[in-house]
């Protein structure tokens, strides 16, 4: 789970970091009165998970009340889109932060590296712009230091690294502080990645957090009661929204091809073949292993509750899951609810004779049975349309 | 010869006396693994259908000569539960649960390392050699004994995969599920140098999904150090990009962990990429038939 910059200051701030005091707002009229509070100049940060929000317009500086007006109407309810298209992002709150004096800008992050298995901290005084462009361009400008996991990482421990990276001497006890504190993050809140572009020196020399990225382990929310209720209210999109209630791995996309499959590597690997058949997945939903009928409901209310779906693909291979099971759940639901949208069935493994002849027996209006995935990719493909 | 299970595997299984430890636990003991002792705190002296339950696994190893270790423990004490693996004198630990919060394997990650342990997943389907032993999920009916070592981050996807070489007539001669989480106990080079060494293997098949950077390490390894034919299969080319944020998990890859990334990176090296599981088996036959 990726959190909001704010709430990302939040978690800094608990744990020592500075960072500038601010205050969230989802009108108008709260960020007006936010900005009143803490003063001029200020910043109104639009609240989205994407990088590049200054350039998209979605970061302006008020230097009076009615300049936060113009600007928290301008920026909230906004769409904003990602450097490189993601999105749009509907800007639903608007962090009001108060102005920095800075003196200069910084990099720092520490994020898991999956590969060598270890927390990897990077440090560099070139922060403020897209730290791959610097990394790329000016590779040495970009200091990286695993973290040694069987020993602690405090500021003596961090103090090597900010130096190679060149930090202002006066500054550099603070900033392996900084980057002592934010491991302290990544260990205590369960955060894989903890990016802070820029860590700022202000006028006064003090190393601020002025922007926070963090990425939370879903897999740990049971040990973080405040970030698992962030989890619970951050989806907007109904489906998701509905998936996560029912506990569905489903992830919305913008195709018109519904998709069932059980396992996440088949399920991908099924919306890879219809994609390749010439279709547009509408979502990608592992209905995991071991499936009962109850959960097929569930997954076909899901996936048929999105206007944009015109044909749905159930891609089963059995091997804890079996067929006869989701056989069943087929036609459950099909008593249950009207999908008004054909669907194609590829059901094989465990029980899939049993499964088939189920089917077979309830011969159910608009329901196609394919033997093979690939078969079963192109016939839906034709069913959906386009 | 197989690789990690075979003959030689004395199984012992944490939460053997739970619901799921219990089914699959006893499936494997069907099949024909040696199920030497199941471990549940508190439940010391009892059995499950004759398998003697002890307190530890270390009692497990001392009186039941157990030598392999599986994990059926719920995610928030799984990681606890391979660390008393680890230190209790079993040469392979098997990880089947799912969902372990990813600091707790890293830090269990290298206490396997330093203690010498071999630890397959978490979250991974298991190892089966056909014929010798199952230790997993893994549903044995799909697979024959045969030349092709399967090495996994899926598991479904492996056995739509073992499925289709079976129908054109081939098996294996194991089945590695490592587990697609951020942590694994062993990666794609740990096996593919196993399978290297196996004599029974002739062929290897390798399935990959997007994220991380295993794929292309095991591209490097395979050109370098692996003389046996690899095959792989990639899913995950029309996954969303997600909502990701920062972008410095591409930094220090080197790669952005797409699925055509990894696809680019084996053919550079020789290794042939299936583009469904189905072109993948086919093309794992062919190769090996020459």
């Amino acid at each position: 789970m990726d959190l909001l910059e704010y709430q990302g200051k939040q978690l800094f701030a608990k744990h020592g970091v500075a960072v500038p005091s601010g205050e969230v707002a989802s009108t108008v009229e709260e960020a007006v009165a936010a900005a009143e509070r803490i003063g001029y100049p200020c910043a109104i940060k639009a609240q989205v998970l994407i990088g590049g929000r200054g350039k998209a317009g979605g970061i302006k500086i008020a230097g009076d009340a009615e300049e936060a007006r113009e600007h928290a109407k301008a920026i909230l309810g906004m769409d904003i889109r990602g450097p490189r298209g993601e999105g749009p992002f509907r800007v639903h709150q608007v962090w009001v932060e108060g102005g920095s004096n800075i003196a200069a800008e910084y990099y720092a992050s520490v994020i898991l590296d999956r590969g060598e298995k270890k927390l990897l901290a990077m440090v560099s005084s070139q922060g403020g712009m897209d730290i791959e462009a610097v990394a790329e361009e000016s590779p040495e400008a970009l200091v990286k230091r695993h973290i040694d996991p069987t020993r602690p990482f405090d500021a003596a421990a961090a103090r090597p690294i900010v130096e190679a990276a060149g930090l202002d001497e006066d500054v550099r006890e603070g900033a392996a502080e900084v980057l002592a504190r934010l491991a302290d993050v990544a260990g205590g809140e369960d955060a894989t990645l903890i990016e802070v572009n820029p860590l700022i020196v202000t006028a006064g020399r003090e190393v601020v957090a002025l922007d926070a990225k963090v990425t939370i382990d879903n897999n740990a929310l049971f040990r973080h009661e405040d970030l698992a209720e962030i989890a619970e209210s951050s989806d907007d999109d109904p489906q998701e929204a509905m998936a996560r209630e029912k506990g569905l791995t489903y992830v919305k996309l913008d195709g018109n091809v519904g998709i069932l499959a059980n396992g996440a590597g088949l399920c991908m690997s099924t919306l890879d073949v219809v994609a390749q058949a010439g279709g547009t997945p509408a979502n990608f939903l592992d209905a995991g292993g071991g499936s009962k009928a109850e959960a097929i409901v569930d997954a076909l209310t899901v996936i048929g509750s999105d206007e944009k779906v015109t044909a749905i693909l159930f891609n089963i291979f059995g091997g804890i899951t079996r067929c006869d099971e989701i056989a069943k759940g087929i036609v459950t639901a099909s008593e249950q609810i009207d999908l008004g949208v054909p669907l194609v069935v590829r059901l094989d493994g465990t029980n899939s004779e049993e499964g088939l002849k189920i089917l077979a027996e309830a011969d159910l209006p608009n329901l196609h049975q394919e033997k093979t995935m690939l078969d079963a990719a192109r016939r839906v493909v034709e069913l959906a349309g386009s | 010869m197989s690789i990690i299970v075979g003959e030689d595997t004395k199984l012992v299984v944490s939460g053997l006396t739970g619901r799921e430890g219990s089914f699959h636990g006893l499936r494997n003991r069907a099949y024909g693994t040696y199920l030497a002792a199941g471990v549940t705190p508190g439940k010391g002296g009892q059995d499950v259908e004759g398998v003697p339950v002890f307190d530890s696994i270390k009692e497990a190893v001392d009186e039941a000569g157990a030598n392999t270790s599986m994990i059926f423990v719920p995610a928030r004490f799984a990681a606890l539960a391979i660390d008393e693996a680890i230190e209790s004198g079993v040469h392979t630990v098997i990880a089947i649960t799912e969902g372990i919060p990813v600091l707790d394997m890293l830090k269990t990650y290298w206490r396997a390392k330093e203690a010498g342990v071999r630890l397959i997943g978490p979250n991974c389907p298991g190892v089966l050699s056909p014929g010798k032993a199952n230790v997993g999920i893994i549903p044995a009916q799909f697979f024959d004994r045969g030349k092709i070592g399967v090495v996994s981050k899926s598991g479904t996807l492996t056995y739509q995969i073992g499925n289709e070489l079976k129908q054109a007539g081939e098996g294996n001669s194991s089945i590695v599920g490592i587990g697609g989480d951020p942590i694994v106990g062993s990666d794609f080079i740990d096996i593919l140098t196993l399978f290297e060494d196996d004599s029974e293997t002739e062929l290897i098949v390798m399935v990959g999904e997007i994220g991380g950077d295993a794929e292309e390490r095991a591209a490097e390894f395979i050109a370098a150090k692996i003389s046996k034919p690899v095959v792989a299969y990639i899913a995950g080319f029309t996954a969303p990009p997600g909502k990701q944020m920062g972008h410095a998990g591409a930094i220090i890859s080197g790669s952005s962990g797409t699925a055509q990334a990894k696809k680019e990176a084996l053919e550079a090296k020789g290794v042939r990429v299936g583009t469904s599981p189905t072109e993948t088996a086919a093309i794992a036959v062919e190769t090996l038939r020459g």
